[in-house]
């Protein structure tokens, strides 16, 4: 009987399973950006794993910072949006399992 | 009042100066003095004699009896005091002196430093006559200036404080304009989207499904890898994606340039027919085609040549050396016919590969045995440069090289599979189930009366080593086998104990067996013993009588003069075949026109010494091609008289294919009973 019990919550872990890595869900960035944004993203969000507001701030200041001014990013669990972006410019990523970033740049 | 300065010069006042330096007076006219007429004439005494006079402060002419009337005193008083002062001439002026207070004031006023103002104060008595000069100053200002330059001494010039301007900057100035450009703003577009959980949680769940997708497939070539530490394979395919885009392109530029480098062998390749032919009874030519090449190959001896079954202008060529003290690389080239340039595909291998085979169904499989006992499956269609299988040492390797390998019809499990021989006297069934290889021993070359002895006094059964083996065409189960003792076996898959036949065909290794194409009984036998032999298969299995079997005498034999590397069967005609031999001829048969002389006897190789390896037919076109021991594979197309095709009889429709197949068989069969009954006749 414990077996069995022990077995059905395993598949429901299974079913449950909670994703953590980052997961680029749409970008029009070269390889090279992407995988920078990307990174960054990860840093700013371990680092202000509490504080959206300063991770985005982080993002946002960090991608001023390399690849030229007026950048833009969202940092959050949900919300909507309708962006417009300099072509080649925009990554929108999940990480953490349940937080949506979005980073663009529009001057 | 002097209005003289000396040291000064200046130009705005040279009329109204008198210079009286010594370079002023030069110029001057002399003074000669002269005197008033009224003038009195005094003598020497005169002039000496002394007057004096006394100068008082006192005005001879102010009165000295002035009386006013003192109401003091209450009576007239004569004034003492009278006013001894009498002007002249006055003047208001406006010199202050440089140390008085006033100026000090002044310049503190001003805020001029002190040598700057200081000629200004000490002129100032002048000021009013250079203001009014200013216009002038200004308007001959140039002149001026070239007037001063060779009087270094000269002061700093004064500078109208009023409306002063700075020469340099007297020049026109150019109006301002505005001029601007537009440029195209940065590309933009618009994205929009919703941030939700369950939108999160479904991306990671797709995204990881794909994940564990992608792991299952990159498993299956995780175990072909096993052999990446071997040497790496190259396959001339070009990886990159941008050039891939245009690889088919060029490969159509690249049979271009070929087609028109090579147009004179392709025209010989479909149309010249030796016209010689005629004239000859029976005899025919060799016309040397395309010869392929390739660099890596050169010091390498071609081990096997098989056309590709579907594409008529492709074949497989396997390189390796059959030097024992010469092993080192091999090769797999892929060559077609429309580029002789340059082979289609090119697998490099650590080991000398010995043999190939090209599966029938599937003609991307390649089948290959190596000198070091392993077997391997290429897939020419995957862009890989290894094989897709090879077996080690730990699943069924052969312990010496493998001298053929011949793919069967899929199994019924539809897994590919097929037969290996090697000198280690095994034959193996390899079968290919999903992405592994399953080996499983057929049969084992087991010489009956000779045994060694172990180490112990057992008696080990000594092996015999094969060389080649040929399956059967109709029956499945049914194969030969040459070994390198001379013996051809007749076997079947069912039994792996015995043979069903057993023949001691040759003295020496045999290097080819090969069933007719036409005839279900009839196989050929190549050997290192100068021979090409045709038997025929007895009835044995039927009676079960094995005792005389060796005994047996082939149908038809051919001395060749030489080692015979291979011989084919036309698959045109039951009665035509063709060998090599290592002296560099090729030799072409025809029982139906001769049954002891080759009809053809012809040199084909490059240089003397060159010795040649194996032929094949091409199953379509009326070519053959030949490859030697220095990598160099050479299509040759036969003349009519080698490719005699039975002919069309007026009026009748075209034979279809079993008609053929009867007409030859007839023909084989024709010749087969004249010679039967010679052999019976000569053993009666």
């Amino acid at each position: 009987m414990a077996t069995e019990v022990a077995e059905e919550k395993k598949v429901d872990t299974e079913s449950k399973r909670v994703h953590t890595y980052p997961l680029i869900r749409h970008s029009d960035m070269n390889d090279e950006m992407k995988t920078e944004a990307m990174e960054l993203c990860v840093t700013a969000c371990e680092k202000f794993s509490a504080n959206n507001e300063n991770a985005a701030k982080m993002i946002k200041e960090t991608m001023d910072k390399k690849f030229g001014a007026s950048w833009h990013a969202v940092v959050g669990e949900g919300y909507g949006f309708e962006i417009t972006h300099e072509v080649k410019n925009l990554l929108y990523m999940f990480f953490g399992g349940n937080m949506a970033i979005m980073i663009w740049k529009c001057s | 009042m002097s209005r003289r300065r000396p040291t000064r010069i200046r130009e705005g006042d040279d009329m109204t100066d008198i210079g009286d330096g010594t370079d002023a007076d030069d110029w001057t006219q002399t003074k000669t003095m002269e005197k008033p007429a009224d003038q009195l004439q005094l003598s020497e005494q005169d002039l000496k004699e002394e007057f004096t006079r006394i100068l008082t402060a006192n005005n001879p002419h102010a009165p000295q009896n002035i009386v006013r009337y003192s109401f003091k005193e209450k009576q007239y008083k004569q004034t003492s005091s009278v006013d001894q002062l009498a002007i002249h001439f006055s003047l208001d002026g406006n010199m202050l002196h440089r140390d008085s207070d006033e100026a000090k004031r002044q310049k503190g006023k001003l805020g001029l430093p002190e040598a700057a103002s200081e000629p200004a104060i000490s002129e100032s008595g002048e000021g009013a006559a250079e203001e009014a000069e200013g216009e002038k100053q200004e308007t001959t200002e140039e002149r001026a200036d070239d007037a001063a330059t060779p009087a270094p001494t000269e002061k700093r010039k004064l500078t109208n404080q009023f409306n002063y301007s700075e020469r340099a900057s007297q020049t026109y100035n150019n109006p301002y304009r505005e001029r601007g450009t537009a440029t195209e703003p940065p590309p933009r577009a618009t994205y929009s989207g919703n941030v939700t959980q369950w939108e999160i949680f479904d991306a990671y769940s797709e995204d990881f499904e794909k994940q564990e997708k992608s792991k299952e497939k990159k498993v299956v070539p995780g175990r072909k890898e096993e052999d990446k530490s071997r040497k790496k394979l190259t396959i001339t395919e070009t990886q990159s994606d941008d050039i891939s885009r245009v690889s088919v392109a060029s490969k159509i530029v690249e049979r271009m340039v070929n087609q028109n480098t090579y147009d004179d062998v392709a025209q010989d390749f479909r149309y010249w027919e030796d016209v010689s032919d005629d004239y000859r009874e029976q005899e025919g030519t060799l016309l040397p085609l395309w010869r392929f090449a390739h660099d890596k190959a050169k010091k390498l001896a071609v081990t096997s040549i098989c056309w590709n079954p579907k594409y008529n202008d492709l074949f497989a060529a396997s390189f390796g050396s059959y030097d024992f003290m010469k092993q080192g690389t091999g090769l797999i080239l892929f060559h077609s016919l429309k580029n002789p340039s340059y082979p289609e595909l090119v697998y490099e291998t650590d080991s000398g590969v010995m043999c190939l085979d090209v599966h029938p169904e599937h003609p991307y499989q390649i089948a290959a045995g190596f000198y070091d006992g392993s077997v391997a499956v290429f897939n020419a269609v995957e862009k890989k440069d290894g094989p897709l299988h090879r077996c080690t040492a730990k699943n069924g390797k052969h312990t010496d090289p493998v001298w053929q390998v011949r793919w069967q019809k899929d199994d019924s499990d539809n897994n590919m599979n097929f037969f290996s021989i090697s000198s280690d006297g095994r034959i193996v069934h390899w079968t290919i189930v999903k992405n592994e290889m399953i080996y499983q021993d057929v049969i084992k070359l087991v010489i009956p009366d000779v045994s060694a002895e172990g180490p112990d006094g057992i008696k080990v059964p000594t092996l015999g080593c094969g060389t080649a083996f040929d399956f059967h065409k109709q029956k499945d189960y049914l194969f030969l086998v040459g070994s390198e003792e001379g013996k051809v076996h007749v076997c079947s898959k069912a039994y792996t104990s015995h043979f069903i036949d057993s023949i001691d065909a040759h003295n020496m290794a045999v290097y080819k067996v090969a069933w007719n194409y036409y005839h279900s009984k009839l196989f050929i036998t190549c050997s290192a013993d100068w021979n090409v032999k045709i038997w025929e298969m007895s009835n044995k299995i039927d009676n079960k009588d094995n005792s005389e079997t060796s005994t047996r005498k082939a149908l038809f034999s051919f001395d060749l003069n030489n080692s015979v590397g291979d011989v084919a069967w036309a698959p045109y005609s039951s009665t035509v075949f063709a060998a090599v031999t290592a002296d560099g001829k090729v030799y072409v048969y025809d029982l139906n026109v001769n049954k002891y002389e080759p009809i053809c006897e012809q040199m084909v190789a490059q240089k003397k010494k060159t010795k040649l390896t194996h032929i094949e037919f091409n199953p379509i076109h009326p070519i053959i091609i030949v490859g030697d021991d220095r990598g160099n594979v050479t299509s040759l197309k036969l003349s009519p008289n080698l490719r005699k095709v039975p002919k069309e009889k007026k009026g009748q429709p075209p034979m279809d294919a079993a008609a053929r197949q009867q007409f030859e068989l007839n023909k084989l069969e024709k010749i087969l009973s004249m010679v039967r009954e010679s052999t019976e006749a000569n053993a009666s």
